[in-house]
């Protein structure tokens, strides 16, 4: 029996004169076969299509060099695990264990970070909407409380009236960094003189602790510059607060925003090239600090909460080919089985898509589309894009960060979550939904029964 | 369905069209159509080639090779 030839399906291409894609010269799109060793085929077959996967060592290997970056550079560094970027318990206890406290934003993410047995005294409690008992909890837990406005000063005044502990409490500072839009809607105006004004009226309380200063200028940061404009105004109300009060503020925290390596929709290079490095960024933060006028014998703690940038890189999805079709225009559609309900950051990034199998150098401009019945369900709009078949696999890269927190349950059930450890074995992390996750919830009247 | 006569397919799967001045490239298996249509085999003959030579079902062979023909025809290349 002669053996068959490899077949893939027969296409012809116009040449545009001047494209650098010349016949005979176009880059062959690279495959990923394998994550961490562990084959993409095998981990289908045995956990389902479409599923994500999570590395570990990448992880753990992106943190440490985050933590170098800035530990080689200033005194006493902490990092604190964002969790609202993906606060599936078995990603946050590897942080964790990396040594990375909790910064959480709601009732539900503190309780999470209590349940993965981070004690209070190492979480940062952030965010507009910290309910009466979620601050009556973090005052008993001695959590940090990051004062978002006004209204939650006073509540949380009231609150030390009657409490045997004395809040632990920051401010959230927004500032003018040049970078536009700014974001204002969070914490204190610096410019205008309302933090100032805040961290006054929380020294001449006497009710409650100012151990903090906190700010979180915006995400996706392309540039460390504003970074060190941050860094100098945050330490300058150190220096007003110590002055003026003789009081030293025990940390600085600049919060999140890091870019990832993920090319931002309408980027002309990729985001892989163009974002700035951890060392781009300390060095920024740290000499803005090292060059104020804090005191160089106690000088605060630089608090991060770094988000995308950390977990980015460590997740993919993993799927396959549901469909070829073409478009009305001439254009190649390829339908695949992640939609945006669970890859919601294709909204914002030109996601890395690669095949899993050898394929050969031909590819065609090609729209890639989710299985929703949804126009908003694209993938990639255009990219250029080797000629899969019909139940042939797929991989997506650097999806860690705000998937498995945004994702929505929309038309389909969320897949199995796979953690791949570091000796390469597999674990699910979360189990994928059945029907009856979601109708576990609902209640019909019985007069509808 | 024929190629236009005056249409030039290279070894390597390069396509002049002297008409309208556009080439295009082909891959390996548009390029084994092209030429199967040049010297004249029909559409079955291409289809049962395509079957015993290559690693594809039939019905996945049909359904790409009308839409490779629609594909010459859109781009003027084909003739009936
Ligand atoms: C207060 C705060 N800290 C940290 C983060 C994490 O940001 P990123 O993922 O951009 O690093 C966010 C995200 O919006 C945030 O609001």
């Amino acid at each position: 029996m002669t053996t068959k030839k490899r077949y893939e399906r027969p296409i012809i291409t116009k040449i545009n004169a001047g494209v650098t894609d010349k016949f005979g010269m176009r880059p062959k799109m690279p495959i990923i076969s394998k994550i961490e060793g562990v084959a993409i085929t095998d981990i289908i077959a045995k956990y389902g299509s479409p599923a994500f996967v999570i590395s570990e060592k990448t992880i753990r290997k992106t943190y440490n060099e985050a933590k170098r970056a800035f530990s080689t550079r200033y005194p006493n560094v902490q990092f604190a695990w964002s969790y609202k970027t993906n606060y599936l318990d078995a990603v946050c206890q590897i942080f964790h264990s990396e040594g990375a406290w909790a910064e959480v934003v709601s009732g539900f993410e503190y309780d999470k970070a209590i349940a993965n047995g981070i004690p209070g005294n190492k979480i940062l409690f952030n965010g507009p909407d910290k309910s009466k008992d979620d601050l009556i909890k973090a005052v008993e837990n001695g959590a940090f409380i990051h004062l978002d406005h006004f209204d939650e000063l006073y509540e949380l005044l009231s609150i030390a009236d009657t409490s045997k502990k004395r809040p632990k409490v920051a401010i959230r500072v927004n500032m003018d960094t040049g970078v536009y839009p700014l974001w204002d809607r969070f914490g204190f105006n610096y410019e205008n003189g309302e933090a100032w004004n805040a961290l006054n009226r929380i020294m001449l309380s006497e009710k409650m602790d100012l151990v903090g200063l906190h700010t979180h200028i915006g995400t996706y940061m392309m540039t460390p510059d504003p970074y060190a404009v941050a860094a100098s105004k945050l330490a300058e109300l150190a220096v007003r607060v110590d002055k003026k009060y003789n009081h030293k503020i025990k940390y600085i925290d600049m919060g999140g925003g890091f870019a990832s390596k993920n090319t931002l929709k309408g980027a002309y290079l990729p985001g892989k090239d163009t974002c700035p490095s951890f060392d781009q960024y300390a060095e920024a933060i740290t000499n803005a600090l090292i060059n104020s006028e804090l005191d160089p014998n106690k000088m605060p703690t630089l608090f991060l909460e770094t988000g995308r940038a950390l977990i980015d890189d460590a997740g993919y999805l993993v799927g396959t080919v549901l469909a070829n079709k073409r478009l009305s225009n001439g254009r190649r559609s390829m339908i695949v089985d992640v939609g945006v309900n669970m890859l919601f950051t294709s909204f914002w990034y030109e996601h890395e898509i690669y095949p899993v199998k050898e394929v050969s150098a031909n590819a065609e401009d090609t729209t890639i589309y989710g299985p929703l019945c949804m126009n908003i369900d694209v993938i990639r709009d255009v990219i250029k894009f080797p000629l899969l078949q019909k139940d042939d696999n797929y991989v997506i890269k650097r999806i860690g960060a705000y998937n498995m927190t945004q994702w929505m349950q929309f038309i389909t059930l969320r897949p199995n979550i796979v953690l791949i450890d570091i000796n390469g074995n597999t674990h699910i992390i979360r189990e994928k939904e059945t029907n009856e996750s979601l109708t576990s919830h609902e209640r019909v009247p019985a007069y509808l029964k | 369905m024929k190629i236009r006569n005056n249409i030039a397919v290279s070894e390597t799967g390069f396509v002049f069209d002297p008409n309208s001045g556009d080439s295009f490239t082909l891959n390996e298996t548009g390029k084994q159509i092209l030429n199967m249509l040049s010297e004249g085999k029909t559409g079955s003959e291409i289809k049962h080639f395509f079957i015993e030579n290559f690693e594809v079902e039939v019905t996945t062979f049909e359904n790409n090779f009308s839409e490779f023909l629609m594909m010459l025809q859109g781009l003027n290349l084909v003739e009936e």
